[in-house]
């Protein structure tokens, strides 16, 4: 305890010490990213999700390794198989490994949610600091770009369009859900640029002659990351929740390949009397989603400094829009 | 002390108040003890994060879920705390009432004035709506809302900012409470209108018979206003007194620090003295005193045990020195370390100086807006509407006005180094109208701005080196010239230069506030336009600023542009004053002049509304008492603005020189110094100026 | 307020032309009509195929601004076109709109309610049993895909009827065919057929609304004008639902605007999977036949739909808050 005989005023420049650096001697320099990790660790439920996801991306990509079976090879001795020794999630109609197939189509589901998540984040952010920061006629065209996308539902969109796109594969999927799964956050961070840009640090640095496009990536954009990244956190979840449904009606990912979706179509019709067809793949996507949630939402509480933990009844700021999804 | 067997009306015993945060209690409170008498008025002085505030909700049990509360609050003998929550509520608004400090998020936004009103009635009188909503057009009246029956149909954010308090300490007093707790009533507003509540808090009092329990951190209004003050420091009551003899004879090296620091709007009281150090957070109070590590007086007993309060004569102290500072009645430079600051600019010849910025005849409109969603056009505001600025070299021109009186927008118009909409600007010999990017590009180096909140002009994502640079890399400097003007920078604010990798929510207010001063220095300009720079700042914090201010100017023959609505800090620090009344220019000239004669009726009333730390020059001040609010600036009235509210308008019985004021829009007249046979700078824009 | 009315009306009406312009675009671009009659079997003329697709407005060999000129003409005559198998499109519309609206609405409604009863009560009681109940549950919700709560719902319904012997709870179509018997009956008959496909649909919104409404029940919670009711003398509960609730309601009408198109996606699955002959089920079957007329028609009801809440929503929030009125 340094504190009491911490700087007594120094007669040689009483103003340089009118109040010193630090007034407790206590080392505050402890980082943002250390005190968001400290939080985030405090929250248990971001905890089990983050665990959750590690273990889901080892079994999807280590999974192949574990058993003999190939996902697309079918043994026809064993038709209809209920879980086994052998063949740990039994096996399908045509005698295919259940959890061979069910360990693939997740990885093509998580590879998929990560992407479809990346893209629309990276868009949204551009589009949407943008809009916010120039204003006027720039932002009246975006934001009506916006509201019309946002009249349809993607799945109504993806699902006409993906028909035309049977040989591009995948890879053309993920960028159409990308690209109809960006405007509700590109209007959060419209919205939140339009706050910051009137923030006296953004006016500064405008009234000393820093470049609009330098501000935007050194003040907005830093300033919007927390949001960003609890929001693209969900989205992942909510790609890949996007994902399995239409895969699961037949426009998304098709034969060969296979995804959560396409192993749910294809167990559906058969789920009361052959169980294993359905349910793990439906529990591994409910798990995998859950634990995404669970994870942004701990982020949201550890990076938003307003949310909880803050004993004092402070200045009412403007709160972080909490954001939300639309449900798929 | 009376020894008679009087049961105070309210007695707050040894009250403690933690709040349970992520890493166990955090104290608010640490034992405060307080009486209050039928019909007196407590004032409670502290600074932010004092526990001022926290006392008083606690009394009602307003505090959020996460505070404990012990000790013990009595109204009239009865225990408050611990009182079951319906139990509570019966007093609550109705043996005692409570204003809160920011009107607008205080009404609940959806309901209409007059319905939450008449609520606060219906809650603890049986009558029926009609007779309640009679009740309550009757209470908007007797605060001095106009046309109170229309206003019952107002909603809150329908109401300007005064107005809006006015109609909550009409709720507070719908029961005719036995105490008023105000906490921080006038903070959020212009000294005209704080002078209207202040009166109106007054006459509530006058009309109900209440005590009154004020929470300021404004010494000037508990001066005018309290007859006893209690002083807070990191939750305790570290001195207590009655007005007079607190102000005249402060026993706590804190209160005197806390008086010397304070500027004052009639000059006297002599150089600022700042109080070191910046309040230990109070979750790592360190034993002993808590204000030991700032404290000039500092002993090695203060650090063993915290001092409990003590004194006679109802005047206490909790300092092991009281006694003697009881004694010797020091001033507060002769206890704390007086900064020598250079001498101003010499004084005389101000013609033969150069000028650094001259505005003459700025207007600025905006396109005024309706609808929230959708915006259309419905007519103009006249933000700035006429503006005269006068800057020379090494001066610093203070420039004062209320809300809304168009300072900020004046601002962004120089700032903006184009061509404003109407006028001209001059900045070091430049038009600013005939720029061309490049030359523009180059002046922005020479204008520099300090604003006002220090949190919200640094981005929090930023390390302060980065800071500090930022206008050194906008204007292109070298790499190896922005590395060493960094550190430069920061010792030249009085900060350490190690801590340049640090952000900016590591350091105190001041401390940022400094930042902000490094940043606007790193280019060398000529004008620094420092905006309110001080006034998010507490007292014994912006002493310290103002001093490095003057400091930095003498030594880098900078000229500031000073924007505050402070008067008393305007008066300490500048050299010449230019006062704005709805977009407009009405008085400028030297401070002296300005302020020890103004002319016009606006600085007159402006200056009489400003509170004095002194109770006995307080009281004993005319009030001019300024009707109402500025009318809107979306109607360009003809002839002078402020006629609305003119005392002198309204008190003219010529009808030739009423209809001068109706007529015709006043101008500066620069009758230099004509009144007072001197040769002063000093003009006002006022038909019949004094 | 009926100036901001109109104004957003303006808007929104820009925002459908536009709309309906990218929706016939995107249709008529990406489907091929050409295909299904190509596919037919016995294979039909070239010159008949060419003349069924232009008989249709269907020819992709007319440029598409002036198949959607057609388009456009007939519908302003209340014509929605012909489907790919020469029927009117109207009549297919005219059978499938109120199944799926019924759906919608109830589940639209249901899950709205439930949903801000659930948050406002969740903030209140934070962090307290029913709160993490509650919370739990809105996350396991959250997580699960609508399509996925159907099947789950359908497979519960299945394995009941399984173990009962017959029928507990209806999981295909809206209605018991033939049924005979009183309006009674028959109003019974549908309550039941909807009760899986409403809930299905429901329990999204529940989850939504219920996590957003407890977020800003929270801050209202610490909000300044709380606290004065509670000064005035107003018990805690009074306060909480007079001024508090009141308030944290504004921001759900804006979440309304939005949440239609989470249920018009999920009332494409459950119709498909509870067999219901909705506007969700034409949609998937007429993408598959390439029929582009009926997928414009169904576009055109989502955008309509999908304005109309937004429109709704602006009402209310205008209704719900004068700040915005003025």
């Amino acid at each position: 305890m340094t504190a009491v005989a911490a700087e007594p005023t120094d007669p040689d420049s009483p103003v340089g010490r009118a109040d010193p650096a630090d007034p407790t001697g206590r080392p505050r320099a402890t980082g943002r990213g250390r005190l968001v990790l400290a939080r985030l660790l405090a929250a248990r439920g971001a905890v089990a999700g983050a665990v959750l996801i590690l273990l889901l991306f080892a079994l999807a990509f280590g999974g192949p390794y574990l058993t003999p079976w190939d996902y697309a090879a079918p043994d026809f001795s064993a038709l209809h198989q209920p879980p086994s020794a052998e063949h740990w999630f039994g096996t399908n109609g045509v005698g295919q490994d259940v959890f061979a197939q069910t360990v693939r189509g997740l990885q093509k589901s998580l590879i998929i949610g990560l992407l479809v998540a990346l893209f629309s984040t990276v868009l949204a952010s551009v589009v949407g600091a943008c809009a916010g920061y120039f204003g006027g006629w720039a932002d009246r065209a975006l934001m009506f770009l916006v509201d019309l996308l946002l009249v349809f539902p993607s799945f109504l969109i993806i699902t006409i369009v993906s028909s035309r796109l049977k040989s591009a594969g995948w890879i053309a999927f993920v960028l159409l859900l990308a690209l109809f799964n960006w405007m509700i956050t590109a209007r959060v961070v419209r919205s939140m640029t339009l706050s910051l840009r009137e923030r006296e640090f953004v006016r500064a640095a405008r009234f000393m002659g820093v470049r609009p496009l330098r501000i935007i990536s050194r003040h907005i954009l830093p300033n919007v990351a927390s949001f960003l990244i609890i929001d693209a956190t969900i989205a992942v979840g909510g790609a890949v929740m996007s994902e399995t449904a239409l895969s699961y009606f037949g426009f998304g990912v098709k034969a060969p390949d296979v995804s959560l979706g396409t192993l749910l179509a294809a167990g559906t019709s058969e789920a009361p009397v052959f169980p294993w067809m359905f349910y793990f793949a439906a529990g591994l996507l409910v798990l995998f989603v859950l634990a995404v949630n669970l994870v942004g939402d701990g982020l949201r509480d550890a990076l938003d400094p307003t949310a909880g933990g803050a004993p004092r009844r402070s200045r009412r700021s403007p709160r972080s829009r909490r954001s939300w999804r639309k449900q798929k | 002390m009376t020894t008679a067997v009087e049961t105070p009306l309210l007695a707050v015993r040894d009250l403690r108040v933690d709040f349970v945060g992520p890493h166990g209690p955090v104290p608010a409170v640490r034992g405060v003890d307080l009486t209050l008498r039928r019909g007196e008025t407590l004032g409670i002085v502290g600074e932010s994060g004092s526990g001022k505030s926290v006392t008083a909700l606690s009394v009602l049990g307003l505090l959020p879920g996460t505070a404990r509360v012990g000790g013990s609050v009595r109204l009239d003998g009865r225990e408050l705390v611990g009182l079951p929550g319906r139990e509570l509520a019966a007093i609550r608004g109705r043996r005692v009432a409570m204003v809160f400090q920011d009107p607008l998020s205080a009404f609940t936004p959806v309901y209409r004035i007059g319905d939450q009103i008449a609520e606060a009635v219906r809650v603890h009188q049986p009558v029926d709506r009609a007779t309640a909503r009679r009740r309550a057009a009757e209470l908007l009246d007797l605060v001095g809302i106009p046309a109170p029956d229309r206003a019952l149909d107002s909603f809150p954010h329908e109401f300007s900012g005064g107005m809006r308090q006015r109609a909550m300490i009409a709720m507070a007093i719908a029961n005719e409470p036995d105490i008023l707790l105000a906490d921080e009533p006038t903070t959020a507003l212009d000294v005209t209108i704080q002078a209207q509540v202040l009166d109106v808090l007054r006459t509530a009092r006058e009309e109900t018979g209440a005590a009154l329990v004020l929470v300021s951190h404004d010494l000037g209004v508990i001066a005018g206003a309290a007859d006893r003050v209690a002083v807070m420091y990191a939750g305790r009551v570290v001195e207590t007194a009655g007005v007079d003899e607190l102000f005249a004879a402060p026993r706590h090296p804190y209160t005197l620090g806390l008086i010397g620091a304070l500027p004052r709007l009639d000059g006297h009281g002599g150089p600022l003295v700042p109080i070191p150090g910046a309040p230990a957070p109070m979750s790592e109070l360190p034993p002993g005193c808590p204000f030991a590590a700032r404290c000039p007086l500092v002993e090695e007993r203060c650090s063993a045990a915290e001092p409990a309060l003590s004194g006679e004569d109802g005047h206490r102290a909790a300092c092991v020195r009281s006694a003697e500072l009881a004694g010797r009645r020091p001033a507060p430079s002769e206890v704390y370390p007086v900064p020598e600051l250079p001498p101003g600019p010499s004084g005389g010849d101000r013609a033969g100086r150069a000028p650094v910025l001259s505005v003459s005849g700025l207007g600025k409109t905006f396109p005024l807006l309706k609808g929230t969603v959708f915006k259309r056009k419905v007519g103009e505001v006249y933000a700035v509407d006429g503006v005269e600025l006068d800057l020379r070299e090494g001066e610093t021109l203070g420039l004062v006005g209320e809300s809304g009186s168009g300072k900020s927008t004046t601002l962004f118009e120089l700032l903006k180094l184009g061509a404003p909409e109407t006028g001209r600007i001059e900045l070091l010999g430049h038009d600013t109208a005939r720029l061309t990017r490049a030359e523009a590009q180059r002046l922005r180096a020479e204008l520099q701005i300090v604003f006002q909140d220090p949190m919200a002009s640094l981005d929090p994502r930023m390390p302060v080196g980065d800071i500090v640079a930022e206008p050194l890399r906008a204007q292109r400097a070298p790499r190896e010239e922005i590395a060493r003007r960094v550190p430069e920078l920061l010792r030249q604010v009085g900060l350490d230069p190690e801590h340049a990798a640090r952000y900016p929510h590591q350091f105190s207010g001041g401390q940022r506030q400094r930042i902000s001063i490094a940043r606007a220095l790193a280019v060398r300009p000529k004008l620094l336009v420092l905006d309110e720079p001080v006034s998010a700042l507490d007292v014994s914090i912006q002493a310290g600023v103002l001093n490095l201010l003057q400091q930095l100017k003498a030594e880098l023959g900078l000229s500031y542009l000073f924007v505050s609505h402070d008067l008393s800090v305007i008066r300490h620090l500048a050299d010449r004053v230019s006062v704005m009344y709805l977009g407009r220019t009405v008085e400028q000239g030297e401070v002296s002049a300005v302020f020890d004669h103004p002319r016009h009726p606006y600085t007159r009333a402006l200056l009489s509304a400003v509170p004095l730390p002194d109770p006995a020059a307080e009281r004993a001040r005319d009030r001019i008492l300024l009707a109402g609010d500025p009318p809107s600036p979306t109607e360009r009235r003809t002839g002078c603005a402020f006629r609305t509210r003119c005392p002198l308008y309204a008190g003219l019985r010529d009808t030739a020189a009423r209809e001068l004021c109706e007529r015709e829009r006043p101008t500066l007249d620069d009758r230099a110094g004509v009144d007072h046979g001197l040769e002063v700078d000093h003009g006002a824009a006022c038909h019949h100026p004094q | 307020m009926l100036r901001y009315l109109t104004k957003r009306l303006g808007y929104y009406a820009a925002l459908l032309i536009a709309a309906v312009f990218l929706a016939y675009a995107i249709s008529a671009s990406a489907l091929q009509p050409r295909t299904y009659f190509d596919a037919k079997v016995p294979r039909p003329s070239a010159e008949s195929v060419e003349h069924q697709l232009t008989s249709l407005n269907l020819n992709d060999r007319t440029p598409v601004l002036v198949r959607f000129g057609h388009w456009t003409g007939g519908l302003l005559h209340g014509d929605l076109g012909r489907t790919i198998h020469d029927t009117p499109v109207s009549d297919d519309f005219g059978r499938r709109v109120w199944v799926s609206l019924r759906l919608m609405l109830l589940g639209s409604l249901l899950g709205m309610l439930l949903g801000v009863a659930a948050g406002a009560w969740s903030a209140v009681r934070q962090y307290r049993i029913s709160d993490r109940l509650l919370t739990v549950l809105s996350f396991v919700l959250l997580s699960t895909p609508v399509f996925l709560v159907a099947l789950f719902l359908k497979n519960g319904a299945i394995a009941a009827k399984d173990a009962a012997g017959h029928e507990v709870v209806p999981f295909t179509g809206y209605e018991t065919p033939g049924l005979t018997g009183g309006l009674g009956a028959h109003l019974a008959d549908w309550a039941l057929h909807l009760l899986l496909p409403t809930v299905s649909l429901a329990l999204g919104g529940l989850a939504t609304y219920s996590r957003y409404q407890r977020g800003t029940m929270l801050d209202v919670l610490g909000s300044d004008y709380l606290r004065t009711a509670e000064a005035k003398g107003l018990t805690r509960r009074r306060a909480l639902l007079k001024h508090g609730l009141r308030t944290a309601v504004i921001p759900m009408s804006t979440m309304f605007a939005y949440s239609f198109l989470g249920i018009f996606t999920g009332a494409i699955f459950t119709e498909t999977i509870f067999g219901w002959h909705g506007m969700g089920e034409w949609l998937i079957q007429s993408i598959n036949e390439q029929d582009v007329n009926s997928v414009v028609a169904i576009n055109l009801f989502t955008a309509v739909v999908v304005l109309a809440s937004g429109f709704l929503a602006d009402t209310l929030h205008a209704a719900l808050d004068p700040r915005v009125r003025s």
